[in-house]
């Protein structure tokens, strides 16, 4: 389960309010689509889940729990750039997590143990397609290889919750729609809630279950400092979309869901 | 075509980056050719057959006093203290490079510190350290550590907190702790840097060297150019600087090469 809980969040920059009085629900295993103009607060909601940044006010809930204060293995994270590690090979950045979880010291792992991780990444490396690129370094790849680089680093943790924060946005859109039949596949196959932000509409409604939009209400030049951003739309798409189950009206819209479902 | 658009293909790359040094060469033998002409005894711009004969004296026949080869045993002197110097230096800087880089306490304890420290005149120094330290080996090594490392420490420091924060924080998403994070993440990125900071430290290392060498001293590269300035021998000084020029020029080459076998992806990252 990995379902998250917003209450009345309040985020402000001294006297900048930036987001005013957001609540939502997500439902374990939906995929959020987080859309709105530039500067509207979209990405400081995506990291105070992340954890890379605090809330003024209210609570964030994730399976009841409070978050915690940084972010930790329980929510992955795709960036738009800089998601990759640039000193260590497309396998190396598929082991890296794992090799820190289990060797807290060295944060190595050898012999052994190193070759059964290896065997894990390889798997994951090639879900996400990059089979034949184990050693090459990030600078090797092109923008959609590391993108689907940096998907399978995070996966490779199953995190209960996935964050992209316009993972998709620098690629041109033959390798974005290529990417986005790899996402739904992802959403499908691994127990995890997805919450992307993102500025194109096509995609939040081609890989969505819910679009919402945060928008300014009062968004006059006076207005801009002391009132915030909020959920102004909440749309569920229909019919709606499933993690793991074919859509029921065309079941190839919602991309390969593979027979052992989770 | 606009000049800034045209490009030297290899051979002219080759010949232009000869150009200067050969314009140097052909002054130099005219500058000499004239004063010799003037007077053969002239001892300010030694010929090249000086230079050679003083070359061959130096490095290939034993002092009658010592019975060392000057040049060698020179030379060995002096990469000792600048190689325990640098060595020292690259120790602290990349360990306190680091925690401040890394640790906001740390930042704030040392940034200050360093920054200050980073100011001080090393020379001023020298006298402070002679009559701490004694006149030995640990004077000088001190004052190129002193001279080289806090420059070395600001720029690893800095370095390491240009390092994306997106890394940072997909490493936390990947269960990593401060020290994985510190051993993992900012080390082996700030590695290649080290290994550059180190080359441009290169420079004053040797004139720190030389102006603890010039002032007390019985062996090294500099200790003997300012020994035999007293008999005015260019043909000595000549030699010996140009060797100097040679060594730190070969470091130089040696260490990007260095940096380039052990941190391919560093070469890899530079067009970015």
């Amino acid at each position: 389960m990995s379902a998250l809980s917003i209450k009345n969040l309040w985020k402000e920059y001294g006297d900048q309010i930036v987001l005013e009085n957001v609540s939502i629900e997500i439902e374990s295993r939906a995929f959020v689509a987080l859309v709105g103009p530039s500067g509207c607060g979209k990405s400081t909601f995506l990291r105070m889940l992340l954890g890379q940044e605090i809330q003024t006010k209210g609570e964030i809930l994730l399976d009841g729990e409070p978050l915690p204060k940084e972010p930790g293995p329980d929510r992955g994270v795709v960036f738009q750039r800089y998601s990759v590690f640039p000193h260590l090979t497309v396998l190396g950045n598929v082991m890296f997590g794992k090799e820190l979880q289990a060797s807290r010291f060295a944060a190595r792992l050898f012999g052994s143990a190193r070759r059964a991780m290896e065997e894990e990444a390889r798997a994951m490396i090639a879900a996400v397609g990059l089979m034949g690129s184990e050693n090459k370094y990030p600078a090797q790849l092109s923008g959609g290889m590391q993108q689907r680089l940096a998907l399978a680093q995070a996966l490779i943790m199953r995190p209960k919750v996935l964050l992209l924060d316009e993972p998709f946005g620098a690629l041109d859109p033959g390798i974005r729609a290529e990417i986005h039949v790899l996402m739904k596949k992802l959403w499908h196959e691994a127990p995890m809630t997805v919450v992307m932000v993102t500025h194109d509409m096509r995609e939040a409604f081609t890989l969505g279950t819910r679009v919402v939009a945060f928008e300014r209400p009062r968004d006059r030049p006076e207005e801009k400092l002391r009132y915030g951003a909020t959920i102004t739309r909440d749309i569920a798409i229909w019919p709606p979309r499933q993690a793991g189950v074919p859509s029921i009206f065309r079941p190839d819209r919602d991309g390969p869901v593979s027979s052992k479902g989770q | 075509m606009r000049w800034i658009n045209s490009h030297p293909g290899n051979g002219s790359r080759l010949a232009l980056a000869l150009l200067p040094f050969i314009l140097l060469v052909v002054a130099y033998m005219i500058g000499s050719a004239e004063r010799l002409a003037e007077n053969p005894n002239d001892k300010l711009l030694p010929g090249f057959a000086a230079l050679g004969e003083a070359i061959s004296r130096m490095a290939f026949v034993a002092d009658v006093r010592t019975g060392d080869y000057l040049l060698w045993s020179d030379t060995i002197a002096s990469l000792q203290r600048l190689s325990a110097g640098l060595g020292i230096a690259t120790a602290i800087a990349l360990l306190l490079g680091l925690v401040i880089g890394i640790l906001p306490f740390a930042r704030a304890l040392l940034s200050p510190f360093v920054a200050a420290i980073a100011m001080v005149p090393p020379l001023a120094l020298l006298p402070i350290l002679f009559i701490v330290m004694g006149l030995g080996e640990a004077s000088k090594i001190a004052l190129i550590v002193i001279g080289v490392a806090p420059i070395m420490i600001r720029d690893l420091a800095l370095k390491a907190l240009e390092l994306p924060r997106e890394m940072i924080v997909k490493a936390e998403t990947l269960s990593a702790s401060s020290w994985q994070i510190a051993l993992r993440v900012v080390l082996p990125q700030i590695l290649p840097r080290l290994i550059t900071t180190l080359r441009l430290q290169l420079g004053p290392a040797w004139l720190f060297l030389i102006a603890a060498e010039a002032i007390s001293s019985d062996s090294g590269l500099g200790y003997r150019i300012f020994l035999v300035r007293r008999y005015l021998s260019m043909d000595v000084i000549f030699p010996y600087v140009l060797w100097i020029t040679l060594l730190a020029v070969a470091t130089d080459i040696l260490l990007d090469r260095l940096r380039i076998a052990v941190f391919p992806w560093s070469e890899l990252e530079k067009g970015k």
